[in-house]
């Protein structure tokens, strides 16, 4: 990404900074007795700039946000350092000084648009007071300005979202409400807590295009926090990164990006896929081991015992300072080691693995159809029904030892075919064979032992993938009982014990209920349980999205050795464009329930596209600034499953839409090499002659 | 949250903690109770020896559950209140025969005062209108009320709790049928569906807890339907779902330990309620029937000699009782409602 942010740093430096913190140190006191959540963390943001706040669950970037508003409920507290804002140290105004600067000079936008709302009020009686609690305004005057306001954020028909409550509008448009109630009292300052987290990707390229947007026009300082490093390079000029309530490294954008000087920020990098990354020729490297808890980190560098570079007798004495890495560089590093490590050294990278052959057939999906009949309220009495298609006319083929990746957005139907594979919700129309035995009306009642075992799943959410109150040995044990693999409780122990050291855990563990384990652990044991069973074919829906990043890269590592091992058909369920080029063999992409584009994860990548994937591509924020992206931001939202546009589904949103045909008739199948299938009215020559949406950089 | 308390070594189980582990604490339970149920339901067919010590083994399993719940529940005051006094009353229960009492049933000195010694005893709470003692009255008094109010609450619970599994897992049909007949069931006044049961079946121990199963189960029906609604959709089950595991087993293994937390509180307060009913029965005469010293009777038959404020003890002293035991189970289960709010 070469553009420049558009939130420049500031350059007069006799300015005084937006907010400055000094040494601050907070703690939480629990039953546990006291728990650092952040500990000397410094920090320096001057007027119109943009500073980024990155890192892993529990390293202490909220509670960075939150000291920041001075808000940090009855068991927190700052212990330490000074937060001065505007040059006023804020712990030593009253409590009605603090009320007023919050929401007027510092506003905060947090990740749940629906939870910031009130669910009982109106948008405008909402927007309004802000201007009339902070400003006394007249009713009229606030009303009006959260209009205009609603407009700025470039929300459609500001009048009738203005009138409506917060669930009649969509995720987006509620985080864009609540930006524009931010922006309401022009703050000084305001701060971003994973802003759009919860937000589809193509959305979340409108926010940040927003943010960036507002942030220039107001002048306005941010402060972004998330644990993607993409999105901070794209809306940052500088950079924090946290570890275990550390700032491990900080520094301009692309000093920390093409320079990293803390072996954490590497470990970091080295496991988010980039477009480089390739699960043959470069595999992702993980972190290993994990977070420490905040009241039993080590002494000295807390990254020390996950460090490679560790050296005993100096990473463990503490205090471990900042160091400059240049003489008066911005870029800082908590490193001792820093000078000595060799950072241009390779990685010492894990080996290079021959890409698997795959094998015949395993699924063949033809045509498959799901749709379901919504009869509701007072419709249901007048007859009307309406019919929600979840999935449409899909067919692919599957192989053995094979990747395939369903990639879509929110309300595009891979979860729901997801239940008609597994047997949970029979088929509309149209056939799934796995192997020779028919499936899309076999419920899972009605399937044989067998069938049951050859196809297996792993979920989504790790925190309720495993029951909490059985044993995970239990939990696995269980599964190769009832699929009759052993049943001498001795032999299933053993089996059990395999398992456990197949995804690498210590076969203690078995005796753990799941609440004693991490998250990335208890995503582990649900792999175990879906390959207790010796499966054909293991369906992963979004299986580590809600991982965090270092953890994701071992646990899709797992998945992968775990798949290769026995051949598995591996069918991967995915959101995140990045993560699905580096291991799927081939993709298919869906929106609103039909398959817009299938192929190779090769064919997917590059040009032609169909208009939804070249957006998809361009809305993935990419932590590599040698990438250059095309940028394609789609409008609007996307439509309701139950409300879906007539002709082809995309049209509402294509900046290719021809009027007259695209809302017409449904896209016709346009072939393009052996499996490569594009649904678009465009002609095949103009498909074929897009440009590439990502380029690898020169210096890549 | 990232996970707490994970190291890897196998240190061996201290005694204190092996103790608290489930299979040993439903291993006490069933020593307290079993014995308790035996000697009360079915003490008319029990032979006299077999009588005179089959309550022996559960009075040190009373006092080891009494002592676990102190020292596990150590973080909430009102949890150790409430058990001391439900310990207390269980304790009485379990060694009545034991205890230096005379026979509740024999009458020695009609009207005798608190404090009066007459006919070589002490009656330290005074005798009843027929002369029996109401020290030893109260205190055997507390077996019958808490042997049929918790049982009566086990199978409330049991019919409730199944149900409102079908009805919240199976849903649609099912579920509407089955809260319909709950909505009915609970459009009746309580009392007038007791009073209509115990009319129809005849008063008894047995029919008291079928008649509190009537009046009880719906409440509890709809309990664990709203927690397996909520349960039912997270991917465990999903996961069960897809090995094919059967409905019921779902139910059971599945989902029904996770509404464990809710439904322990929710029967703590139950047993207050049943127990109210059950003396408030017997006390209209349609419960357990006289000579046994039970609550309820003791109140009943002491209506009208109470009153004349002087015999008002007669009154006050099964009332204290039933009263303290209610505030126990409530305590109970505020202590036990607070703690799972805290973890």
């Amino acid at each position: 990404m070469t553009e420049t942010p558009i939130v420049e740093a500031a350059t007069a430096t006799d300015r005084t900074p937006v907010l400055e913190c000094r040494n601050l140190c907070v703690s939480y006191f629990t039953r546990a007795g006291e728990a650092p959540a952040v500990v000397d963390f410094n920090l320096k943001l001057m007027p119109g700039e943009a500073h980024g706040i990155v890192g892993e669950s529990g390293c202490g970037k909220s509670t960075v946000a939150l000291a920041i508003m001075n808000y940090m409920g009855r068991n927190g507290a700052i212990v330490g350092g000074e937060i001065l804002f505007q040059g006023r140290d804020m712990r030593t105004m009253t409590q009605e000084e603090l009320r007023r600067i919050r929401g007027s000079k510092i506003a905060m936008v947090y990740q749940e648009p629906m939870a910031s709302l009130n669910p009982s009020m109106r948008i405008a009686e909402q927007l309004a007071e802000v201007p009339l609690y902070h400003e006394g305004v007249s009713q009229r005057e606030a009303l009006a300005r959260a209009e205009s306001m609603l407009e700025q954020v470039r929300l459609p028909d500001p009048k009738r979202i203005m009138n409506s409550y917060p669930h009649q509008i969509s995720g987006g448009q509620q985080q864009r409400v609540v930006i524009a109630m931010a922006l309401l009292s022009n703050p000084s300052l305001l701060l971003l807590d994973e802003p759009t987290t919860a937000l589809d990707v193509t959305v979340e390229a409108g926010i940040v295009e927003l943010i960036k947007e507002v942030a220039a026009k107001f002048g306005t300082s941010l402060i972004y926090i998330s644990h993607n490093l993409g999105l901070i390079l794209e809306t940052c000029s500088r950079l924090t990164v946290m570890y275990s309530g550390e700032a491990v490294e900080t520094g301009a954008i692309h000093d920390v990006f093409d320079n990293m000087r803390h072996p954490y920020t590497r470990g970091l990098f080295g496991s988010i896929p980039v477009p480089g990354a390739n699960k043959n020729a470069r595999p992702l490297a993980a972190i290993r081991g994990q977070l420490p808890l905040p009241y039993a980190r080590p002494k000295g560098c807390f990254f020390g015992p996950r460090c490679d570079y560790f050296v005993e007798g100096r990473c463990d004495q503490p205090p471990l300072m900042m160091h400059e890495v240049a003489p008066g560089s911005s870029h800082a590093t908590r490193c001792v080691r820093f000078a000595e490590i060799d950072w241009s050294a390779a990685k010492a990278s894990v080996a290079e693995r021959q890409p698997v052959q795959r094998g015949q057939v395993v699924l063949r999906v033809e045509d498959l159809s799901k749709h379901y009949i919504i009869e509701s309220g007072a419709a249901a009495l007048i007859g009307a029904r309406r019919t929600v298609k979840a999935n449409e006319k899909i067919s692919f083929r599957a192989h053995e030892a094979e990747t395939v990746a369903i990639v879509g957005e929110s309300g595009c139907g891979k979860s729901t075919f997801a239940k008609v594979l597994m047997g949970l919700e029979p088929a509309s129309a149209g056939k799934v064979q796995l192997g020779e035995i028919e499936l899309a009306n076999l419920p899972v009642q009605r399937r044989d032992k067998h069938t049951i075992s050859r196809l297996q799943m792993v979920f989504q959410n790790p925190f309720d993938t495993l029951n909490p109150s059985h044993t995970i040995g239990g939990q696995i044990g269980r599964v190769i009982r009832k699929f009759g693999v052993e049943s001498d409780p001795k032999k299933v122990q053993d089996r059990v014990d395999q398992l456990l050291d197949i995804v690498k855990l210590p076969r203690d563990f078995a005796k753990r209920l799941p609440r004693q384990l991490s998250g990335g652990q208890k995503q582990r044991v649900g792999i175990a349980r879906a390959f207790a069973g010796n499966p054909d074919m293991v369906i992963a829906d979004e299986p580590v999205s809600a991982l965090d990043v270092s953890v994701q890269a071992a646990v899709t590592g797992l998945l992968m050795d775990i798949q290769r091992e026995h051949r598995t058909t591996l069918l991967f369920i995915s959101h995140d464009l990045s993560v699905v080029r580096y291991l799927a063999d081939r993709i298919i992409v869906m929106y609103l329930g039909q398959i817009m584009e299938r192929g190779t994860t090769e064919e997917i990548f590059s040009p032609p596209y169909h208009p939804y994937t070249e957006a998809l591509l361009s809305a993935v924020p990419i932590a590599d600034a040698s990438v250059r992206k095309r940028k394609i931001v789609v409008a609007g939202e996307i439509p309701s499953p139950t409300k879906p546009p007539p002709g082809c589904p995309f049209q509402t949103r294509c900046h290719y839409m021809i009027k007259g045909v695209c809302d017409v008739t449904p896209p016709p199948l346009r072939e393009f090499g052996a499996d490569h299938v594009i649904a678009c009215h465009l002609e095949k020559d103009a498909l074929e002659k897009m440009e590439p949406v990502i380029t690898a950089g020169t210096a890549a | 949250m990232t996970t707490a308390n994970i190291s890897l070594d196998t240190a061996p189980v201290p005694f204190n903690v092996r103790i608290r582990q489930p299979t040993a604490l439903i291993g006490l339970v069933l020593l307290m109770w079993v014995p308790l149920t035996l000697y009360v339901m079915f003490g008319p067919f029990l032979s006299d020896t077999l009588k005179s010590f089959v309550l022996l083994p559960a009075i040190p399993a009373t006092v080891a559950l009494y002592v676990i719940a102190v020292t596990s529940w150590r973080e909430s005051p009102v949890a150790i209140i409430g058990a001391t006094l439900v310990f207390f009353w269980l304790f009485v229960a379990v060694s009545a025969p034991y205890l230096p009492l005379i026979d509740p049933n024999k009458p020695l000195a009609p009207f005798a005062e608190m404090g009066a010694y007459k006919k070589d005893h002490w009656f330290l709470l005074g005798a009843d209108f027929k002369g029996r003692d109401m020290l030893s009255r109260d205190l055997w008094g507390c077996q019958r009320v808490l042997v049929w109010g918790v049982s009566a609450t086990l199978v409330a619970y049991a019919v409730g709790a199944f149900f409102g599994l079908l009805a919240g897992y199976l849903s649609g049909w099912w579920d509407q049928a089955i809260s319909l007949v709950c909505n009915i069931l609970l459009s009746f006044p309580v009392m007038v569906l007791f009073i209509l049961i115990l009319n129809y079946l005849g008063p008894s121990g047995f029919n008291i807890v079928i008649a509190v199963t009537f009046a009880s189960a719906p409440a509890i029906m709809r309990i664990v339907r709203g927690l397996t609604l909520d349960t039912r959709s997270r991917d465990y089950i999903f996961a069960a779902q897809t090995r094919g595991e059967h409905p019921l087993r779902i139910m059971i293994f599945e989902l029904l330990p996770n509404a464990r937390g809710p439904i322990i509180v929710d029967a703590c307060l139950r047993l207050g309620y049943t127990t109210v009913a059950i003396t408030t029965l017997t006390f209209l005469g349609l419960g357990l029937q006289p000579p046994d010293p039970d609550w309820g009777l003791m109140i009943k038959e002491s209506t009208k000699v109470a009153m004349v404020w002087k015999f008002s003890y007669m009154l006050l002293i099964p009332a204290l009782s039933v009263s303290s035991l209610i505030l126990g189970f409530n305590l109970l289960a505020d202590g036990l409602r607070e703690m799972s709010l805290r973890d």
